[in-house]
């Protein structure tokens, strides 16, 4: 899948984008913490401000430290282009900035992210940008969403917390049908697991918070371009690319920059007027876990099957949602797009309930209770009271986050630790609930 | 002159061809500073490379200080290589005008821009003994082989752990 790459992933998580520093030949990539950048003389400056060369003006667009990050992201994904941001809720704002107009509408899972149905739903609407949420295992019922004002598709690859896979091909046959990009979140997977472009998607969106920077150090996000999509053969449904931009003195971005335009504009554009830009340091702790990317992805996704193989077989657990397992709905999707693990984070359901799904997280030692995923500790969390509290119970339903459901992200400990942990807990949210009925 | 699989270049062939060169005719050349042509001519000026523009519709007049031309063949002085800034359908002709003039003007290479190809040309132009590039641009493949491009935060392709040289004054 990756041959238009010369060298392996393992190679590129490390130097993609990390050439040494020319003048100092300092060997890690240095932190430009800078705001400003000297022009050569007056004509250098115009230069840069039409966008007629390469270069920095100022680091809200673009920042040297920031942009290695953005070349390694680009090219672990298997993108032409990519744009960070300061967030993950960044990055799919300033992805739906590029091309939704007041009136405009797109197609989004029922099972994302609570945070993005949030977004999607509730803070959209006040762009006027409309959303349907879609079931989409049944790529039927999104083309039956379609609207004529329907601008894009988006879903997430791995979706958080449901251990649910979304089929990308079907889906990208029909946002190709429909002359509209499918744009995929990637956060869950990671490009070390799944690599969305080559599966058909235009656009790739991440929370870099998460297994990217991998140590819950440093809030980011990403846009990843294909440079595949036609915007131009689009039509007049995508302008921003492909009409004439007034601030730019009537340059059409589609025309002038090709396979370069969404990312052109995302930083010209998008992060001129948005200003959701990155920090340098942000991008610094991010480029530092994407070095270790793959060793960490091996180790979460081994330690993970461990744990849900565990709680499968506990007698107070009532289900585990993992797409690692035989017995998950999702286990052939699994097999095709995450071949090599079905991630870390998933959910179960406790036989106790509300009462015992609330005890188990007060009585873990190791797992950490809080609201992040993707981090070298393990995590646990009760969705339907912290991330996805804001959604009504059809909305927890649906997303897979109702009132039972636990969801874990496996770090890298020894996963006997972990599982022995559980096991302790277990017990004691048990014999509470149990005291809690009588 | 060994034929090239004009799919994928090797990055030496490029930077070969971006080295040796120091004077390139562009057909196709833009007086409006907002066409794509225009930004490829400046950049290009910019690195050092002299451009001289090739626009029957422009001859006589300036585009970014250079007199156009009207053809390759009323260019008074010497030029490695063309660049063709035309649609794929009037690449062929230029081609074959550079081929006519190789030896007089002294070209070395011919070279379509993105998205512009035609393989029969190509395959005549390297039987003549040109270097052929299609589909790309020398602004692009410029910047992505001097780290320029991944400042806009695109991938450039370019792995090493090599420290690149700069030339001080």
């Amino acid at each position: 899948m990756s041959k238009r790459h010369n060298y392996g992933f393992e190679t590129r998580m490390i130097h993609a984008g990390a050439q040494p520093e020319p003048l100092t030949g300092a060997r890690q990539t240095p932190i430009f913490q800078n705001t400003s950048y000297v022009f050569h003389d007056a004509d250098h400056a115009a230069s840069l401000f039409n966008l007629q060369t390469f270069g920095f003006i100022y680091s809200r667009l673009t920042n040297p430290t920031v942009a290695v990050l953005e070349e390694r992201l680009a090219n672990l994904e298997s993108g032409r282009g990519s744009t960070c941001t300061s967030t993950g809720h960044a990055a799919r704002l300033l992805t739906f900035f590029a091309f939704m107009e007041p009136g405009d509408h797109f197609i989004a899972s029922t099972r994302l992210y609570g945070g993005s149905i949030t977004q999607f739903g509730k803070s959209f609407r006040k762009f006027d940008w409309n959303v349907t949420f879609v079931d989409v295992d049944e790529p039927e019922a999104v083309r039956r969403a379609l609207t004529p004002r329907t601008k894009a598709i988006f879903v997430e690859s791995l979706a958080n917390p449901g251990g649910v896979i979304s089929d990308l091909e079907a889906l990208a046959a029909v946002a190709r049908e429909a002359g509209i990009p499918l744009i995929v979140d990637n956060t869950l997977a990671s490009p070390w697991l799944c690599r969305p472009i080559e599966w058909g998607a235009d656009l790739v969106v991440h929370s870099t918070t998460k297994f990217l920077s991998g140590n819950g150090t440093a809030m980011g996000g990403a846009v990843i371009d294909s440079g595949l999509f036609d915007w131009t053969a689009a039509g007049e449904r995508f302008r921003a690319l492909n009409e004439p931009e007034p601030a730019y003195h009537g340059l059409t971005f589609h025309e002038t920059f090709g396979d370069l335009a969404f990312t052109t504009h995302a930083h010209a554009v998008g992060l001129r007027d948005l200003g959701a830009t990155m920090a340098p340091l942000h991008a610094f702790l991010t480029l530092l876990g994407t070095e270790t990317l793959a060793l960490r992805m091996e180790r979460h996704c081994e330690n993970a099957m461990k744990v849900a193989r565990f709680l499968a077989e506990h007698e107070e657990v009532a289900w585990v949602s993992y797409a690692g397992l035989p017995e998950s709905p999702y286990y052939h999707l699994a097999q095709k797009y995450l071949p090599k693990g079905a991630g870390s984070v998933f959910t179960f359901g406790l036989k106790g309930g509300y009462a015992a799904g609330v005890r188990l997280v007060e009585e873990v030692n190791l797992f950490s209770h809080l609201a992040n995923i993707g981090d070298s500790r393990s995590l646990i969390l009760h969705p339907a009271s912290t991330t996805h509290r804001q959604l009504s119970p059809e909305q927890r339903q649906a997303a897979g986050a109702g009132d039972d459901v636990i969801r874990l992200s496996i770090g890298l400990e020894t996963v006997e630790d972990l599982i022995d942990d559980l096991q302790a807990a277990l017990e004691r949210a048990a014999v509470a609930a149990r005291r809690a009925a009588e | 002159m060994q034929s090239m699989k004009h799919d994928s270049y090797p990055d030496a062939y490029i930077l070969g061809i971006l080295r040796s060169v120091r004077t390139i005719a562009m057909v196709g050349a833009s007086a409006k500073w907002n066409r794509p042509s225009y930004f490829a001519m400046k950049y290009l000026q910019e690195k050092g490379y002299r451009v001289i523009p090739v626009n029957p519709g422009q001859a006589g007049r300036e585009i970014l200080g250079e007199k156009v031309y009207a053809s390759l063949a009323d260019i008074p002085e010497p030029f490695q290589m063309v660049d063709i800034f035309r649609a794929s359908e009037a690449a062929g002709e230029v081609v074959e005008e550079a081929i006519a003039l190789r030896e007089e003007k002294e070209i070395e290479v011919v070279w379509m821009q993105l998205g512009v190809r035609d393989e029969a040309a190509a395959e005549r132009a390297e039987a003549a003994g040109l270097k052929v590039v299609m589909n790309r641009c020398p602004k692009i493949e410029f910047g992505r082989l001097n780290a320029e491009l991944a400042w806009g935060g695109f991938d450039t392709q370019v792995i090493t752990a090599r420290r690149r040289k700069v030339r001080l004054s």
